[in-house]
């Protein structure tokens, strides 16, 4: 991938997302019926989430694919302002691993506990070697005293491949609805 | 929100010993309360945006001074206005949207129309309806100007006062930082975005924070954990001779320490480690871009700005305040409008280093609220300050907190005098 189309990529014509576009309910997909489909990417985003909120994060960068891949948290001020920058923005294997490392050893945070919810996944367009995927979260954030409030709320859109047998991210980007980070933001969304 | 204002009497001592800020002035809401009249609404040039960010006649931009709403709009002359975002018929908010384009600010309450300049153009039925009701003939539409803000801009900087009398904008900041203004804001920007940090804690502790070289490379353990920092990095610290403002700044071009010497100074550091490599060290690469060869500068600038440059990462930092314990910051990243494509891209993973998911900067949110949370009831409990010697001004190094003393000197006398701001 060349820088240019890293940038290009974000550029105002992703602004309005037509969320309501969805795939024929017929489709295959790498041999698997829709309905195949469907299930195995719930189940790799519930993988997914089950990996970040039960701190298994150093698994984390195993869910994209190896060669090149882009993981990126934007709020969707600045997605329906046409502005590129995003809060996190990682685009190989080793600025993945790079943040893990960082969060583990040098970033001083409260103890704080996330808790994902998906749900609204919705296979938006079926090519030959990719899924473009769109789903809802929410994170909880449960603070040390106890108190659990919505740390964030937002949508996945993710460009899903198969790799050596499993499904793999190739893009994931985090659209938050939520643009006031309540204090500071180090787990990966 | 009556607590005796006597509690103000010099609450701060200097000795040889340290300079003591007491920490009521973190929790206590009459400070709250006179820092919105005698600072962010009295002799001061608070900061409200980017020019860049209102390119286009008509467009305006909806924010706060202090915890003042305020609309920015530019004319449809091209001409910037600042006006407190309250409708002059019954102060319901005037804009309610972030940002946008328009001809006119329509209250949607009763539907009073503003112009752009603050004039009010249209009172529905102002002269009733089929001979009923209407405005008395008193009234005159002249009289309801929307309330106007000094403006003031500089180098694409946009500042606002409440204030007739606060001195104009280039002397309130000083040659020192117009120079650092001029030469980050040297040419057209492009914005990139904005961050906003939500973070309950007073707005001050953040300005100690951004006024304190001495916690850099202790808090913030990004680049001592990847093995990359040099605390011993040449620097200076520099203030204006009000003490509003501040200047910190280190070059990458001084002569690198050694292994042993960085050793000696991180011996009782709790995450100095050369066990860990970044996998991809592309998110530090950058381009120098300034003559200065500059790698930090860290620009407080009284009462509500920041500007920053860290490598090729540039942005301004505006607080906003919501109460005594709680504060925004809205942070806008911004590059040049000439950068070429791998300078976008430069900028863009170097921005994975600041903001509330910064790598280098996340702390700064942790280390204002563990301050709140703390001194909650210990109002008359003192802070020490006393690194560097117990004095402000300016020094040719970083280890100190002399512009915290600064800072505080400054409140002072923003705090109990008003009139007697010239030092």
């Amino acid at each position: 991938m060349s820088s240019s189309s890293l940038l290009s990529s974000q550029s105002a014509a992703s602004r309005k997302d037509k969320s309501s576009v969805m795939v024929p309910d017929d489709f295959m997909w790498q041999g698997y019926s829709a309905l195949e489909t469907q299930w195995r990417v719930e189940r790799l985003l519930a993988r997914y989430v089950a990996c970040i909120d039960d701190d298994n994060l150093e698994e984390w960068p195993s869910f994209f694919t190896q060669d090149a891949c882009r993981y990126e948290i934007i709020t969707r001020e600045n997605v329906e302002r046409g502005l590129p920058l995003t809060l996190v923005f990682c685009i190989s294997q080793g600025m993945l691993a790079d943040r893990i490392v960082s969060l583990r050893e040098a970033n001083i945070y409260p103890q704080r506990w996330y808790r994902h919810i998906v749900s609204s996944v919705m296979i938006q367009a079926v090519a030959e070697d990719h899924l473009e995927v769109q789903s809802h979260y929410v994170v909880l954030q449960t603070r040390r005293n106890g108190q659990t409030s919505i740390f964030s709320a937002g949508k996945y859109k993710d460009r899903i491949v198969f790799q050596n047998g499993e499904l793999k991210f190739s893009e994931k980007r985090v659209v938050a609805d939520t643009h006031s980070i309540d204090t500071l933001l180090v787990s990966p969304l | 929100m009556n607590a005796p204002m006597t509690s103000f009497a010099k609450p701060w001592t200097a000795n040889p010993d340290g300079y003591r800020v007491p920490y009521e002035v973190f929790t206590d809401q009459a400070y709250y309360d006179q820092e919105q009249e005698h600072i962010f609404r009295g002799e001061t040039w608070s900061f409200v945006g980017l020019d860049a960010e209102l390119p286009n006649n008509g467009d305006f931009k909806s924010t706060a001074i202090g915890d003042t709403p305020v609309i920015v709009t530019r004319d449809q002359t091209g001409q910037l206005h600042v006006f407190k975002n309250l409708c002059m018929h019954r102060g319901a908010l005037l804009v309610r949207e972030s940002r946008g384009n328009t001809k006119s600010f329509d209250c949607v309450y009763h539907q009073w129309s503003f112009d752009l300049t603050g004039v009010l153009r249209g009172v529905p039925m102002r002269r009733g309806v089929r001979g009923e009701g209407g405005m008395p003939p008193a009234f005159d539409m002249a009289n309801f100007r929307l309330d106007a803000l000094r403006v003031a801009v500089m180098n694409g900087l946009i500042f606002a006062s409440f204030s007739k009398s606060v001195e104009p904008l280039a002397d309130y900041l000083g040659e020192g930082i117009v120079a650092n203004i001029q030469r980050i804001f040297n040419r057209p920007i492009r914005i990139m975005g904005d961050y906003r940090q939500y973070i309950h804690g007073n707005w001050k502790l953040y300005a100690e924070n951004t006024r304190d070289p001495y916690h850099g490379s202790l808090l913030h353990l990004f680049h001592s954990t990847f093995g990359l920092y040099r605390a011993t990095q040449k620097g200076f610290t520099y203030m204006d001779p009000s003490n509003r403002h501040c200047l910190l700044k280190a070059t990458a071009s001084a002569a690198p320490t050694s292994a042993s010497e960085d050793q000696e100074v991180y011996k009782d550091v709790r995450s100095y480690n050369t066990e860990f490599h970044l996998q991809d060290a592309s998110v530090l690469a950058g381009r120098p871009e300034f003559e200065d060869r500059a790698s930090l500068v860290i620009n407080a600038i009284f009462p509500n700005l920041l500007i920053q440059q860290i490598a090729n990462c540039l942005a301004v930092r505006q607080s906003v305040t919501h109460a005594p314990n709680a504060f925004e910051i809205v942070w806008t990243l911004f590059g040049y409008a000439d950068d070429d494509e791998e300078m976008q891209m430069i900028r863009m993973k170097q921005s994975n280093l600041v903001g509330p998911a910064g790598l280098i900067s996340m702390e700064d949110g942790e280390a204002v609220e563990i301050v709140q949370d703390a001194v909650i009831r210990d109002g008359k409990k003192t802070s020490v300050l006393a690194m560097g010697g117990v004095h402000s001004g300016s020094v040719d190094h970083m280890i100190t907190e002399g512009p915290i003393i600064g800072f505080w000197e400054n409140y002072a006398r923003y705090l109990n005098l008003g009139a007697d701001l010239k030092k």
